[in-house]
Protein backbone atom coordinates (compact mmCIF):
# COMPACT_ATOMS: atom_id res chain seq x y z
CA UNK A 1 0.00 0.00 0.00
CA UNK A 2 2.77 2.38 0.83
CA UNK A 3 4.59 2.16 -2.52
CA UNK A 4 4.18 5.46 -4.30
CA UNK A 5 4.27 6.09 -8.00
CA UNK A 6 4.63 9.60 -9.37
CA UNK A 7 2.08 10.09 -12.14
CA UNK A 8 2.67 13.77 -12.86
CA UNK A 9 6.05 15.36 -12.42
CA UNK A 10 6.38 19.03 -13.28
CA UNK A 11 9.63 20.75 -12.36
CA UNK A 12 10.68 24.40 -12.56
CA UNK A 13 7.83 25.35 -14.87
CA UNK A 14 8.03 28.84 -16.33
CA UNK A 15 5.50 30.47 -18.62
CA UNK A 16 5.05 34.04 -19.80
CA UNK A 17 2.51 35.72 -22.01
CA UNK A 18 4.48 38.56 -23.55
CA UNK A 19 6.20 40.19 -20.60
CA UNK A 20 3.57 38.94 -18.16
CA UNK A 21 5.32 36.16 -16.24
CA UNK A 22 2.44 33.90 -15.22
CA UNK A 23 4.29 30.85 -13.89
CA UNK A 24 7.55 31.45 -12.04
CA UNK A 25 9.39 28.24 -11.27
CA UNK A 26 6.48 26.02 -10.30
CA UNK A 27 7.10 22.40 -9.32
CA UNK A 28 4.42 19.85 -8.51
CA UNK A 29 4.39 16.10 -8.12
CA UNK A 30 1.23 14.04 -8.08
CA UNK A 31 1.38 10.52 -6.68
CA UNK A 32 -0.91 7.71 -7.71
CA UNK A 33 -4.21 7.90 -5.84
CA UNK A 34 -3.59 11.43 -4.61
CA UNK A 35 -6.07 14.27 -4.84
CA UNK A 36 -4.37 17.64 -5.16
CA UNK A 37 -6.35 20.86 -4.89
CA UNK A 38 -5.00 24.13 -6.26
CA UNK A 39 -6.46 27.29 -4.78
CA UNK A 40 -5.64 30.95 -5.09
CA UNK A 41 -6.86 34.34 -6.22
CA UNK A 42 -7.98 35.18 -9.74
CA UNK A 43 -5.11 35.71 -12.15
CA UNK A 44 -2.74 33.70 -9.99
CA UNK A 45 -1.90 31.32 -12.81
CA UNK A 46 -3.94 28.27 -11.80
CA UNK A 47 -5.57 27.73 -15.17
CA UNK A 48 -2.29 28.37 -16.95
CA UNK A 49 -0.64 25.72 -14.82
CA UNK A 50 -3.36 23.23 -15.68
CA UNK A 51 -3.23 24.15 -19.36
CA UNK A 52 0.52 23.58 -19.40
CA UNK A 53 0.07 20.20 -17.73
CA UNK A 54 -2.56 19.20 -20.32
CA UNK A 55 -0.45 20.39 -23.27
CA UNK A 56 -2.86 23.17 -24.23
CA UNK A 57 -0.05 25.65 -23.58
CA UNK A 58 3.65 25.08 -24.01
CA UNK A 59 6.06 25.80 -21.19
CA UNK A 60 8.86 28.29 -21.74
CA UNK A 61 11.04 26.42 -19.29
CA UNK A 62 10.83 23.31 -17.16
CA UNK A 63 10.30 19.60 -17.42
CA UNK A 64 7.07 17.64 -17.50
CA UNK A 65 6.49 13.91 -17.47
CA UNK A 66 3.64 11.49 -16.94
CA UNK A 67 5.07 8.30 -15.43
CA UNK A 68 7.84 7.33 -17.80
CA UNK A 69 6.47 9.40 -20.67
CA UNK A 70 8.66 12.50 -20.88
CA UNK A 71 6.78 15.41 -22.44
CA UNK A 72 9.38 18.10 -21.96
CA UNK A 73 12.98 18.26 -20.72
CA UNK A 74 14.61 21.32 -19.26
CA UNK A 75 17.72 22.30 -21.19
CA UNK A 76 19.48 25.40 -19.85
CA UNK A 77 16.18 26.77 -18.62
CA UNK A 78 14.35 26.08 -21.90
CA UNK A 79 11.59 23.49 -22.19
CA UNK A 80 12.37 21.06 -25.01
CA UNK A 81 9.30 19.10 -26.04
CA UNK A 82 9.17 15.55 -27.37
CA UNK A 83 7.91 14.74 -30.87
CA UNK A 84 4.28 14.50 -31.95
CA UNK A 85 4.03 10.79 -31.15
CA UNK A 86 5.32 11.39 -27.62
CA UNK A 87 2.77 14.13 -27.03
CA UNK A 88 0.02 11.89 -28.37
CA UNK A 89 1.16 9.15 -25.98
CA UNK A 90 1.26 11.63 -23.10
CA UNK A 91 -2.35 12.60 -23.81
CA UNK A 92 -3.47 9.05 -23.10
CA UNK A 93 -2.27 9.53 -19.50
CA UNK A 94 -4.57 12.37 -18.52
CA UNK A 95 -8.05 13.79 -18.91
CA UNK A 96 -9.29 17.35 -18.46
CA UNK A 97 -12.63 18.67 -17.24
CA UNK A 98 -13.27 22.28 -18.24
CA UNK A 99 -15.02 25.03 -16.38
CA UNK A 100 -17.57 25.39 -19.18
CA UNK A 101 -17.82 21.66 -19.99
CA UNK A 102 -16.99 21.91 -23.72
CA UNK A 103 -19.20 19.00 -24.62
CA UNK A 104 -19.75 18.47 -28.34
CA UNK A 105 -23.18 20.05 -28.82
CA UNK A 106 -24.03 18.16 -32.02
CA UNK A 107 -23.46 14.76 -30.40
CA UNK A 108 -25.85 12.94 -28.08
CA UNK A 109 -24.61 12.13 -24.59
CA UNK A 110 -23.78 8.60 -25.73
CA UNK A 111 -21.87 9.83 -28.78
CA UNK A 112 -19.98 12.34 -26.65
CA UNK A 113 -18.80 9.41 -24.54
CA UNK A 114 -18.02 6.80 -27.17
CA UNK A 115 -16.69 8.90 -30.05
CA UNK A 116 -13.17 9.43 -28.71
CA UNK A 117 -12.67 5.80 -27.59
CA UNK A 118 -13.84 4.60 -31.00
CA UNK A 119 -12.01 7.10 -33.21
CA UNK A 120 -8.91 7.68 -31.12
CA UNK A 121 -8.35 4.40 -29.30
CA UNK A 122 -10.08 2.11 -31.82
CA UNK A 123 -12.15 0.54 -29.05
CA UNK A 124 -14.87 -1.78 -30.45
CA UNK A 125 -18.20 0.02 -30.36
CA UNK A 126 -19.97 -2.57 -28.17
CA UNK A 127 -17.28 -2.28 -25.50
CA UNK A 128 -17.43 1.51 -25.57
CA UNK A 129 -21.22 1.54 -25.30
CA UNK A 130 -21.15 -0.92 -22.40
CA UNK A 131 -18.64 1.19 -20.56
CA UNK A 132 -20.59 4.37 -21.31
CA UNK A 133 -23.72 2.91 -19.73
CA UNK A 134 -21.75 1.98 -16.62
CA UNK A 135 -20.30 5.46 -16.31
CA UNK A 136 -23.65 7.14 -16.92
CA UNK A 137 -25.10 5.10 -14.09
CA UNK A 138 -22.24 6.07 -11.83
CA UNK A 139 -22.73 9.74 -12.71
CA UNK A 140 -26.44 9.55 -11.95
CA UNK A 141 -27.31 10.09 -15.61
CA UNK A 142 -29.26 6.94 -16.37
CA UNK A 143 -31.65 7.31 -19.28
CA UNK A 144 -29.97 10.47 -20.58
CA UNK A 145 -27.89 8.74 -23.25
CA UNK A 146 -30.00 9.91 -26.19
CA UNK A 147 -30.26 13.52 -25.14
CA UNK A 148 -28.10 16.28 -26.56
CA UNK A 149 -26.12 18.53 -24.20
CA UNK A 150 -28.44 21.53 -24.65
CA UNK A 151 -31.27 19.47 -23.13
CA UNK A 152 -29.32 18.94 -19.90
CA UNK A 153 -28.71 21.18 -16.92
CA UNK A 154 -25.23 22.58 -16.37
CA UNK A 155 -24.61 20.11 -13.58
CA UNK A 156 -25.65 17.21 -15.76
CA UNK A 157 -23.48 18.49 -18.61
CA UNK A 158 -20.48 18.66 -16.32
CA UNK A 159 -21.09 15.10 -15.17
CA UNK A 160 -21.25 14.01 -18.81
CA UNK A 161 -17.94 15.81 -19.33
CA UNK A 162 -16.42 13.92 -16.41
CA UNK A 163 -17.73 10.64 -17.82
CA UNK A 164 -16.32 11.55 -21.25
CA UNK A 165 -12.88 12.05 -19.73
CA UNK A 166 -13.15 8.78 -17.76
CA UNK A 167 -14.04 6.81 -20.89
CA UNK A 168 -10.39 6.96 -21.94
CA UNK A 169 -9.13 5.52 -18.64
CA UNK A 170 -6.78 8.38 -17.74
CA UNK A 171 -4.19 7.90 -15.00
CA UNK A 172 -4.91 11.38 -13.74
CA UNK A 173 -7.85 13.71 -14.18
CA UNK A 174 -7.41 17.50 -14.17
CA UNK A 175 -10.33 19.79 -13.28
CA UNK A 176 -10.32 23.55 -13.90
CA UNK A 177 -12.98 25.06 -11.62
CA UNK A 178 -15.50 22.35 -12.51
CA UNK A 179 -18.35 23.98 -10.58
CA UNK A 180 -17.80 27.71 -10.95
CA UNK A 181 -20.20 27.92 -13.90
CA UNK A 182 -22.92 26.25 -11.81
CA UNK A 183 -25.34 27.48 -9.19
CA UNK A 184 -25.01 26.00 -5.68
CA UNK A 185 -27.70 23.39 -6.15
CA UNK A 186 -26.10 21.96 -9.31
CA UNK A 187 -22.64 22.23 -7.78
CA UNK A 188 -23.58 19.63 -5.18
CA UNK A 189 -24.18 16.87 -7.71
CA UNK A 190 -20.87 17.48 -9.44
CA UNK A 191 -18.93 17.61 -6.18
CA UNK A 192 -20.59 14.39 -5.07
CA UNK A 193 -19.36 12.67 -8.22
CA UNK A 194 -15.81 13.96 -7.74
CA UNK A 195 -15.92 12.89 -4.10
CA UNK A 196 -16.93 9.37 -5.11
CA UNK A 197 -14.04 9.26 -7.57
CA UNK A 198 -11.71 10.27 -4.75
CA UNK A 199 -13.07 7.41 -2.65
CA UNK A 200 -12.10 5.05 -5.49
CA UNK A 201 -8.58 6.54 -5.36
CA UNK A 202 -8.78 8.24 -8.71
CA UNK A 203 -5.76 10.52 -9.06
CA UNK A 204 -7.01 14.08 -9.50
CA UNK A 205 -5.74 17.65 -9.69
CA UNK A 206 -8.53 20.10 -9.00
CA UNK A 207 -8.46 23.87 -9.32
CA UNK A 208 -11.32 25.06 -7.16
CA UNK A 209 -12.81 27.90 -5.17
CA UNK A 210 -14.78 25.45 -2.97
CA UNK A 211 -12.63 25.57 0.16
CA UNK A 212 -14.72 23.20 2.21
CA UNK A 213 -14.67 20.69 -0.61
CA UNK A 214 -10.90 21.04 -1.02
CA UNK A 215 -10.40 20.54 2.69
CA UNK A 216 -12.58 17.41 2.80
CA UNK A 217 -11.62 15.70 -0.42
CA UNK A 218 -8.05 16.73 -1.24
CA UNK A 219 -5.00 15.13 0.30
CA UNK A 220 -2.78 18.08 -0.48
CA UNK A 221 -3.46 21.72 -1.24
CA UNK A 222 -1.37 24.21 -3.15
CA UNK A 223 -2.01 27.93 -2.70
CA UNK A 224 -0.89 29.86 -5.75
CA UNK A 225 -0.61 33.61 -6.12
CA UNK A 226 1.28 35.76 -8.60
CA UNK A 227 2.70 32.79 -10.45
CA UNK A 228 4.37 31.18 -7.43
CA UNK A 229 3.39 28.50 -4.95
CA UNK A 230 3.00 30.50 -1.76
CA UNK A 231 2.11 27.62 0.47
CA UNK A 232 1.48 23.89 0.18
CA UNK A 233 0.86 20.97 2.42
CA UNK A 234 -1.79 18.65 3.78
CA UNK A 235 -5.23 19.96 2.92
CA UNK A 236 -6.40 20.35 6.50
CA UNK A 237 -3.19 22.09 7.55
CA UNK A 238 -3.20 24.64 4.74
CA UNK A 239 -6.89 25.46 4.95
CA UNK A 240 -7.45 25.28 8.71
CA UNK A 241 -4.13 26.66 9.77
CA UNK A 242 -2.45 28.67 7.01
CA UNK A 243 1.09 29.75 7.80
CA UNK A 244 1.50 32.44 5.22
CA UNK A 245 -0.02 35.90 5.46
CA UNK A 246 -1.24 35.87 1.82
CA UNK A 247 -2.92 32.50 2.26
CA UNK A 248 -4.58 33.70 5.41
CA UNK A 249 -6.02 36.84 3.85
CA UNK A 250 -7.18 34.88 0.79
CA UNK A 251 -8.97 32.25 2.87
CA UNK A 252 -10.34 34.87 5.20
CA UNK A 253 -11.89 36.93 2.38
CA UNK A 254 -13.27 33.81 0.72
CA UNK A 255 -15.29 32.73 3.72
CA UNK B 1 -59.14 18.73 -77.40
CA UNK B 2 -55.47 18.06 -76.78
CA UNK B 3 -53.25 19.87 -74.32
CA UNK B 4 -51.36 21.85 -76.96
CA UNK B 5 -54.48 23.49 -78.34
CA UNK B 6 -55.77 24.04 -74.83
CA UNK B 7 -52.63 25.88 -73.82
CA UNK B 8 -52.52 27.87 -77.03
CA UNK B 9 -56.18 28.87 -76.66
CA UNK B 10 -55.48 29.96 -73.10
CA UNK B 11 -52.52 32.00 -74.31
CA UNK B 12 -54.55 33.62 -77.03
CA UNK B 13 -57.51 34.41 -74.79
CA UNK B 14 -55.87 35.55 -71.57
CA UNK B 15 -52.28 36.51 -72.46
CA UNK B 16 -52.95 38.18 -75.77
CA UNK B 17 -50.53 35.92 -77.62
CA UNK B 18 -51.40 36.04 -81.31
CA UNK B 19 -50.98 33.24 -83.80
CA UNK B 20 -47.32 33.93 -84.58
CA UNK B 21 -46.13 33.18 -81.02
CA UNK B 22 -48.23 30.55 -79.34
CA UNK B 23 -48.00 29.77 -75.64
CA UNK B 24 -46.61 26.31 -76.36
CA UNK B 25 -43.88 27.76 -78.58
CA UNK B 26 -43.02 30.24 -75.86
CA UNK B 27 -42.92 27.59 -73.14
CA UNK B 28 -40.81 25.27 -75.29
CA UNK B 29 -38.20 27.94 -75.93
CA UNK B 30 -38.20 28.98 -72.28
CA UNK B 31 -37.84 25.34 -71.29
CA UNK B 32 -34.74 25.05 -73.44
CA UNK B 33 -33.31 28.11 -71.72
CA UNK B 34 -34.28 26.76 -68.33
CA UNK B 35 -32.12 23.68 -68.92
CA UNK B 36 -29.11 25.93 -69.50
CA UNK B 37 -30.04 27.91 -66.38
CA UNK B 38 -30.00 24.67 -64.40
CA UNK B 39 -26.63 23.78 -65.88
CA UNK B 40 -25.11 27.08 -64.78
CA UNK B 41 -26.70 26.77 -61.35
CA UNK B 42 -25.51 23.27 -60.54
CA UNK B 43 -22.08 23.54 -62.16
CA UNK B 44 -21.50 26.74 -60.18
CA UNK B 45 -22.46 25.06 -56.90
CA UNK B 46 -20.41 21.93 -57.60
CA UNK B 47 -17.37 24.07 -58.40
CA UNK B 48 -17.63 26.90 -55.91
CA UNK B 49 -18.67 25.04 -52.75
CA UNK B 50 -15.37 23.10 -52.51
CA UNK B 51 -13.27 25.90 -54.04
CA UNK B 52 -14.60 28.19 -51.31
CA UNK B 53 -13.25 25.80 -48.66
CA UNK B 54 -9.77 26.02 -50.17
CA UNK B 55 -9.94 29.80 -50.38
CA UNK B 56 -11.18 30.04 -46.79
CA UNK B 57 -8.37 27.79 -45.57
CA UNK B 58 -5.87 29.87 -47.53
CA UNK B 59 -7.36 33.05 -46.12
CA UNK B 60 -6.91 31.69 -42.55
CA UNK B 61 -3.49 30.20 -43.30
CA UNK B 62 -0.50 30.99 -41.13
CA UNK B 63 1.46 31.51 -44.35
CA UNK B 64 1.05 35.26 -44.54
CA UNK B 65 1.57 35.81 -48.30
CA UNK B 66 -1.04 33.14 -49.05
CA UNK B 67 -3.48 34.70 -46.60
CA UNK B 68 -2.95 38.12 -48.17
CA UNK B 69 -3.33 36.78 -51.69
CA UNK B 70 -6.64 35.15 -50.76
CA UNK B 71 -7.78 38.36 -49.09
CA UNK B 72 -6.99 40.28 -52.24
CA UNK B 73 -8.79 37.68 -54.33
CA UNK B 74 -11.91 37.80 -52.17
CA UNK B 75 -11.88 41.57 -52.12
CA UNK B 76 -11.57 41.80 -55.92
CA UNK B 77 -14.21 39.16 -56.63
CA UNK B 78 -16.70 40.79 -54.28
CA UNK B 79 -15.71 44.30 -55.25
CA UNK B 80 -16.23 44.17 -59.02
CA UNK B 81 -19.44 43.41 -60.93
CA UNK B 82 -20.02 39.75 -61.75
CA UNK B 83 -21.19 40.85 -65.18
CA UNK B 84 -17.84 42.46 -65.82
CA UNK B 85 -16.00 39.37 -64.58
CA UNK B 86 -17.99 37.19 -66.96
CA UNK B 87 -17.09 39.39 -69.93
CA UNK B 88 -13.42 39.54 -68.90
CA UNK B 89 -13.13 35.78 -68.68
CA UNK B 90 -14.93 35.35 -71.96
CA UNK B 91 -12.50 37.62 -73.80
CA UNK B 92 -9.29 36.36 -72.14
CA UNK B 93 -8.41 33.75 -74.83
CA UNK B 94 -8.72 36.41 -77.50
CA UNK B 95 -6.79 39.22 -75.82
CA UNK B 96 -4.14 37.03 -74.19
CA UNK B 97 -3.60 34.39 -76.83
CA UNK B 98 -5.26 35.82 -79.92
CA UNK B 99 -7.57 32.82 -80.21
CA UNK B 100 -10.65 33.47 -82.31
CA UNK B 101 -13.64 33.05 -80.02
CA UNK B 102 -15.85 31.61 -82.74
CA UNK B 103 -13.27 28.86 -83.11
CA UNK B 104 -13.62 27.99 -79.44
CA UNK B 105 -17.36 28.04 -79.57
CA UNK B 106 -18.36 24.55 -80.62
CA UNK B 107 -21.95 25.45 -79.90
CA UNK B 108 -24.79 23.60 -78.27
CA UNK B 109 -24.84 19.84 -78.31
CA UNK B 110 -28.25 18.63 -79.38
CA UNK B 111 -29.99 15.73 -77.71
CA UNK B 112 -33.28 15.73 -79.55
CA UNK B 113 -35.31 18.63 -78.15
CA UNK B 114 -32.78 19.30 -75.38
CA UNK B 115 -29.57 21.02 -76.22
CA UNK B 116 -26.68 21.13 -73.83
CA UNK B 117 -24.25 24.02 -73.84
CA UNK B 118 -20.65 22.89 -73.93
CA UNK B 119 -18.95 25.68 -75.87
CA UNK B 120 -16.59 28.41 -74.72
CA UNK B 121 -19.46 30.74 -73.82
CA UNK B 122 -20.79 28.22 -71.35
CA UNK B 123 -17.33 27.38 -70.04
CA UNK B 124 -16.38 31.02 -69.54
CA UNK B 125 -19.70 31.67 -67.87
CA UNK B 126 -19.30 28.80 -65.42
CA UNK B 127 -15.69 29.72 -64.63
CA UNK B 128 -16.84 33.27 -63.88
CA UNK B 129 -19.68 32.14 -61.64
CA UNK B 130 -17.52 29.59 -59.82
CA UNK B 131 -14.69 32.05 -59.16
CA UNK B 132 -17.12 34.71 -57.99
CA UNK B 133 -19.32 32.55 -55.78
CA UNK B 134 -16.31 30.76 -54.25
CA UNK B 135 -15.19 34.14 -52.87
CA UNK B 136 -18.55 34.69 -51.17
CA UNK B 137 -18.70 31.11 -49.88
CA UNK B 138 -15.13 31.38 -48.57
CA UNK B 139 -16.09 34.33 -46.37
CA UNK B 140 -19.14 32.49 -45.08
CA UNK B 141 -17.04 29.41 -44.29
CA UNK B 142 -14.43 31.54 -42.56
CA UNK B 143 -17.05 33.22 -40.40
CA UNK B 144 -18.48 29.81 -39.52
CA UNK B 145 -15.16 28.22 -38.69
CA UNK B 146 -14.05 31.17 -36.58
CA UNK B 147 -17.34 31.16 -34.67
CA UNK B 148 -16.65 27.70 -33.22
CA UNK B 149 -15.42 28.26 -29.65
CA UNK B 150 -11.79 27.46 -28.87
CA UNK B 151 -13.01 25.11 -26.16
CA UNK B 152 -14.27 22.70 -28.81
CA UNK B 153 -10.80 22.40 -30.32
CA UNK B 154 -9.23 22.11 -26.87
CA UNK B 155 -11.64 19.41 -25.71
CA UNK B 156 -10.92 17.43 -28.89
CA UNK B 157 -7.18 17.93 -28.52
CA UNK B 158 -7.12 16.67 -24.94
CA UNK B 159 -9.22 13.65 -25.95
CA UNK B 160 -6.55 12.81 -28.52
CA UNK B 161 -8.31 13.62 -31.80
CA UNK B 162 -5.96 14.48 -34.64
CA UNK B 163 -6.38 17.86 -36.35
CA UNK B 164 -8.11 16.17 -39.28
CA UNK B 165 -10.51 14.26 -37.02
CA UNK B 166 -11.24 17.41 -35.06
CA UNK B 167 -12.14 19.30 -38.22
CA UNK B 168 -14.23 16.59 -39.83
CA UNK B 169 -16.03 15.25 -36.75
CA UNK B 170 -16.29 18.18 -34.38
CA UNK B 171 -15.89 21.47 -36.25
CA UNK B 172 -17.40 20.91 -39.70
CA UNK B 173 -20.83 19.61 -38.61
CA UNK B 174 -21.23 22.60 -36.30
CA UNK B 175 -20.03 25.00 -38.99
CA UNK B 176 -22.59 23.65 -41.46
CA UNK B 177 -25.44 24.32 -39.05
CA UNK B 178 -24.22 27.83 -38.36
CA UNK B 179 -23.71 28.89 -41.97
CA UNK B 180 -26.90 27.43 -43.44
CA UNK B 181 -28.90 30.69 -43.34
CA UNK B 182 -26.11 32.65 -45.00
CA UNK B 183 -25.56 29.91 -47.57
CA UNK B 184 -29.29 29.93 -48.27
CA UNK B 185 -29.08 33.60 -49.19
CA UNK B 186 -26.27 32.97 -51.64
CA UNK B 187 -27.97 29.99 -53.25
CA UNK B 188 -31.15 32.00 -53.79
CA UNK B 189 -29.14 34.87 -55.22
CA UNK B 190 -27.41 32.43 -57.57
CA UNK B 191 -30.75 31.23 -58.95
CA UNK B 192 -31.41 34.77 -60.17
CA UNK B 193 -27.81 35.67 -60.99
CA UNK B 194 -27.75 32.98 -63.67
CA UNK B 195 -29.64 35.54 -65.74
CA UNK B 196 -26.45 37.63 -65.94
CA UNK B 197 -25.23 35.10 -68.52
CA UNK B 198 -27.24 37.17 -71.01
CA UNK B 199 -24.18 39.45 -71.38
CA UNK B 200 -22.45 36.55 -73.12
CA UNK B 201 -25.62 35.82 -75.14
CA UNK B 202 -25.62 32.37 -73.57
CA UNK B 203 -29.02 30.85 -74.26
CA UNK B 204 -30.21 30.50 -70.68
CA UNK B 205 -33.76 31.36 -69.79
CA UNK B 206 -33.42 35.10 -69.35
CA UNK B 207 -31.47 35.52 -72.62
CA UNK B 208 -34.13 33.55 -74.46
CA UNK B 209 -36.95 35.52 -72.88
CA UNK B 210 -35.26 38.83 -73.65
CA UNK B 211 -34.94 37.87 -77.31
CA UNK B 212 -38.59 36.82 -77.52
CA UNK B 213 -39.73 40.04 -75.87
CA UNK B 214 -37.70 42.06 -78.37
CA UNK B 215 -38.96 40.22 -81.41
CA UNK B 216 -42.59 39.72 -80.39
CA UNK B 217 -43.21 42.97 -78.55
CA UNK B 218 -44.92 41.23 -75.66
CA UNK B 219 -44.31 41.49 -71.92
CA UNK B 220 -45.80 38.05 -71.28
CA UNK B 221 -42.45 36.22 -71.48
CA UNK B 222 -41.01 38.53 -68.80
CA UNK B 223 -43.94 37.83 -66.51
CA UNK B 224 -43.62 34.10 -67.05
CA UNK B 225 -39.86 34.29 -66.43
CA UNK B 226 -40.43 36.15 -63.17
CA UNK B 227 -42.82 33.41 -62.07
CA UNK B 228 -40.34 30.70 -63.01
CA UNK B 229 -37.48 32.36 -61.08
CA UNK B 230 -39.75 32.83 -58.10
CA UNK B 231 -40.80 29.19 -58.28
CA UNK B 232 -37.18 28.09 -58.41
CA UNK B 233 -36.19 30.20 -55.42
CA UNK B 234 -39.12 28.74 -53.51
CA UNK B 235 -37.82 25.27 -54.32
CA UNK B 236 -34.40 26.32 -53.05
CA UNK B 237 -35.96 27.76 -49.88
CA UNK B 238 -37.82 24.50 -49.35
CA UNK B 239 -34.70 22.40 -49.78
CA UNK B 240 -32.76 24.66 -47.41
CA UNK B 241 -35.45 24.56 -44.76
CA UNK B 242 -35.34 20.76 -44.94
CA UNK B 243 -31.60 20.83 -44.31
CA UNK B 244 -32.04 23.33 -41.45
CA UNK B 245 -34.64 21.04 -39.90
CA UNK B 246 -32.17 18.19 -40.13
CA UNK B 247 -29.79 20.19 -37.93
CA UNK B 248 -32.47 21.57 -35.60
CA UNK B 249 -32.13 18.75 -33.06
CA UNK B 250 -29.64 20.80 -31.07
CA UNK B 251 -28.72 24.41 -30.43
CA UNK B 252 -25.61 25.82 -28.85
N1 LIG C 1 -3.75 33.18 -23.53
C1 LIG C 1 -3.30 34.18 -22.76
N2 LIG C 1 -2.69 35.25 -23.29
C2 LIG C 1 -2.23 36.26 -22.52
N3 LIG C 1 -2.33 36.29 -21.19
C3 LIG C 1 -2.93 35.25 -20.58
C4 LIG C 1 -3.45 34.15 -21.33
N4 LIG C 1 -3.97 33.26 -20.46
C5 LIG C 1 -3.81 33.78 -19.23
N5 LIG C 1 -3.18 34.97 -19.29
C6 LIG C 1 -2.80 35.79 -18.15
O1 LIG C 1 -2.13 34.98 -17.22
C7 LIG C 1 -2.48 35.34 -15.90
C8 LIG C 1 -2.95 34.12 -15.15
O2 LIG C 1 -4.16 33.69 -15.69
P1 LIG C 1 -4.88 32.34 -15.26
O3 LIG C 1 -6.08 32.19 -16.12
O4 LIG C 1 -3.89 31.24 -15.28
O5 LIG C 1 -5.30 32.66 -13.76
P2 LIG C 1 -6.24 31.83 -12.79
O6 LIG C 1 -5.47 31.62 -11.55
O7 LIG C 1 -6.77 30.62 -13.47
O8 LIG C 1 -7.41 32.83 -12.50
P3 LIG C 1 -9.00 32.56 -12.33
O9 LIG C 1 -9.21 32.15 -10.89
O10 LIG C 1 -9.62 33.88 -12.62
O11 LIG C 1 -9.39 31.50 -13.29
C9 LIG C 1 -3.49 36.46 -16.00
O12 LIG C 1 -2.83 37.67 -15.78
C10 LIG C 1 -3.99 36.38 -17.42
O13 LIG C 1 -4.30 37.65 -17.88
MG1 LIG D 1 -8.67 29.96 -14.13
Amino acid sequence: MSETKTLVDLQHARKSFGDNEVLKDISIKVEKGEVLAIIGPSGGGKSTLLRCCTLLETLDGGSLSFGDCVVSRDEDGCAVYGDKATLARARTHFGLVFQNFNLFPHYTVMKNLIDAPITVQKTPKEDAVKKAFELLKKMGLEGKENMVPCELSGGQQQRVAIARALMLDPDVLFFDEPTSALDPELTKGVLRVIRSLAEEHMTMVIVTHEMKFARDVADHVIFMDGGVIVEQGLAKDVIDNPQHERTRSFLYNEE
Amino acid sequence: MDIVTMLNDFGAMYLGLDGKLTLVMLLTRMGGGLIVTFQIFFITLIGSLPLGVLIALGRMSKIKPLAWLMRLYISFMRGTPLMLQLMAIYFIPYYLFGVKLSFLDIGPYDLGPIHIEIGWVMTACCIGFILNYAAYFAEIYRGGIQSIPRGQYEAAEVLGYTNGQTFMRIVLPQVIKRILPAMGNEVITLVKDTSLAFVLALAEMFTVVKQIVASEVSMVPFILAALVYWGLTMLAEFALSRIEKHYAYYHD
